[in-house]
């Protein structure tokens, strides 16, 4: 059978890490495959609680004893901050184990989609009447609201796009029902974060998060400024975020006329 | 004789775990005592239920410590102290067996037995041989280690003050008791996780 065929292909190209090799009630499935890392759906303890595991290989065309030092670094790193986010209140996937030596990281399930793929789903092949959808305001406001919780207890994160935030839906709505724009902002992906609490460490994550946004859906871009508000009534400080911002950005259009 | 097996996903299926939940226990001093002593007849992981918030709190523990014994990287003499000590949210073994391990004035104790083969022992012990080995030496009522019974034994404002969850305005303000239960639950195994890290 074809698909058995590829299944045994990519088991070859991707082999499970050796914790997923062990018998469980559903077999892991394969999420994404990035540079760095993998992403599974698997299960925690018992068949009912889903969870995701973020594996990071051997790389080998790095040296074995950095790319081991690497690797649980960027393990603990993101375990580390993910836990404080969680006792800080804001939403993130929470940490159910690790093995740093082993370069995995079980994690919370998050049901629901990237809000990537709700923006875009919303949108369809619209072009007008885009600055009026109250509804995909009031999302982009939540957006706005997560980031600004994000940076009020000191975290950075360091890859901002709308990919690295899932809309979990509310309790009792059909999982990965994607066209709804209801919900619950996770912020996930925190590979990249650091604690920060510069006001230019925080513009600069805005700014990523404003690229990504135009480039990923530049239809939607005229109401992107909806996150900006939201963002600058969600703690303290934003309001000087956002004035650095404004230097970030124009820091970013030389670098762009210089080429 | 209520013995649960137990199955836990991704644990090699050569490891077998096995519960049993105890109320009323008489003679605490005693079990505590057969662990000091190291006697090999009670390799079991003795843990004061009063500690544990669910189930999936006790399990998480579980399947650290098979974890660890899988890859040979036990801290601890054997897989059941891995177990006690997997609760811990800190690096400080006596002080884990001290918080969550039994003592002289325990009443609710959960009971852990884990095995596999090994070269000393290739046929692991029986479940009947445990369950008739702890009917011998726990004085006792044992109870199904249902998550109801469990979280009416926890003692949540302990388990919070063991895993550092006071002053979390956020989570005061949870009304909903379920809600909040499970907010706990998840900062529990977090910090186990972490372990200090
Ligand atoms: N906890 C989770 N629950 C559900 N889905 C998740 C979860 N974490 C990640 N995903 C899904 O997997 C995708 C990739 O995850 P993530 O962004 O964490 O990995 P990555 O981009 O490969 O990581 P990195 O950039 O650190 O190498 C996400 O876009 C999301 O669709
Ligand atoms: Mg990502």
């Amino acid at each position: 059978m074809a698909a058995a065929v590829s299944d045994a292909a990519l088991a070859h190209e991707f082999p499970l890490p050796k914790i997923l090799t062990n018998p469980a009630s559903t077999p892991p499935t394969l999420i994404t495959q990035g540079a760095e890392g993998r992403l599974y759906k698997t299960t925690y303890l018992l068949p009912d609680i889903a969870c995701a595991l973020k594996y990071r290989p051997p790389k080998p065309w790095r040296h074995p004893i950095l790319d081991q030092r690497l690797t649980r670094h960027r393990i603990l790193s993101e375990a580390r901050i993910l836990a404080k986010c969680r006792r800080d209140g804001l939403r993130v996937p929470s940490v159910y184990a690790l093995d740093e030596s082993a370069g995995w990281l079980m994690l919370e399930w998050i049901e629901g989609t990237p809000v990537r793929v709700n923006i875009n789903n919303r949108l369809g092949n619209r072009t007008e009447g885009i600055e009026d959808d109250e509804e995909l305001k009031e999302l982009m406001r939540k957006i706005g609201m997560a980031v600004g919780k994000m940076h009020s207890i000191g975290i950075i994160h360091g890859d901002l796009t709308t990919s690295n935030m899932m809309l979990k839906p509310p309790a009792g709505d059909q999982p990965d029902n994607a066209t709804g724009l209801e919900g619950e902002i996770v912020i996930i992906d925190l590979g990249l974060a650091s604690g920060g609490v510069h006001d230019e460490d925080r513009a600069v994550d805005l700014y990523v998060l404003e690229r990504a946004f135009g480039s990923t859906h530049p239809r939607a871009e005229c109401i992107f400024n909806e996150v900006l508000e939201a963002y600058k009534k969600s703690f303290k400080q934003a309001g000087v975020a956002l004035k650095k911002l404004e230097e970030v950005r124009m820091r970013g259009r030389k670098r762009s006329m210089l080429g | 004789m209520s013995l649960e097996t137990v199955v836990l996903e991704h644990a090699p299926s050569s490891y077998k775990v096995y519960l049993a939940l105890f109320r009323n226990v008489r003679n605490s001093g005693f079990l505590h005592q057969q662990l000091l002593a190291r006697n090999a007849d009670f390799e079991y992981a003795f843990i004061d239920a009063s500690t544990i918030v669910s189930r999936v709190h006790l399990l998480s523990a579980v399947f650290k410590a098979v974890n660890n014994s899988v890859n040979g990287a036990l801290k601890t003499p054997n897989v059941h102290s891995e177990t006690v000590v997997s609760l811990s949210a800190s690096n400080n073994i006596s002080e884990a067996y001290r918080r969550f391990g039994v003592s002289p004035s325990t009443t609710d104790l959960f009971v852990v037995k884990i095995t596999f083969p090994s070269d000393s022992s290739p046929v692991p012990v029986s479940a009947d041989a445990i369950s008739q080995h702890l009917k011998d030496n726990v004085e006792g009522d044992i109870v199904p280690p249902t998550n109801e019974i469990v979280s009416s034994i926890a003692d949540v404002k302990a388990i919070r003050k063991n895993y550092k969850l006071n002053g979390l305005a956020w989570l005061d303000t949870i009304k909903d008791e379920v809600v909040k239960r499970e907010e706990i639950e998840k900062l529990v195994l977090s910090g186990m996780a972490l372990r200090g890290l």
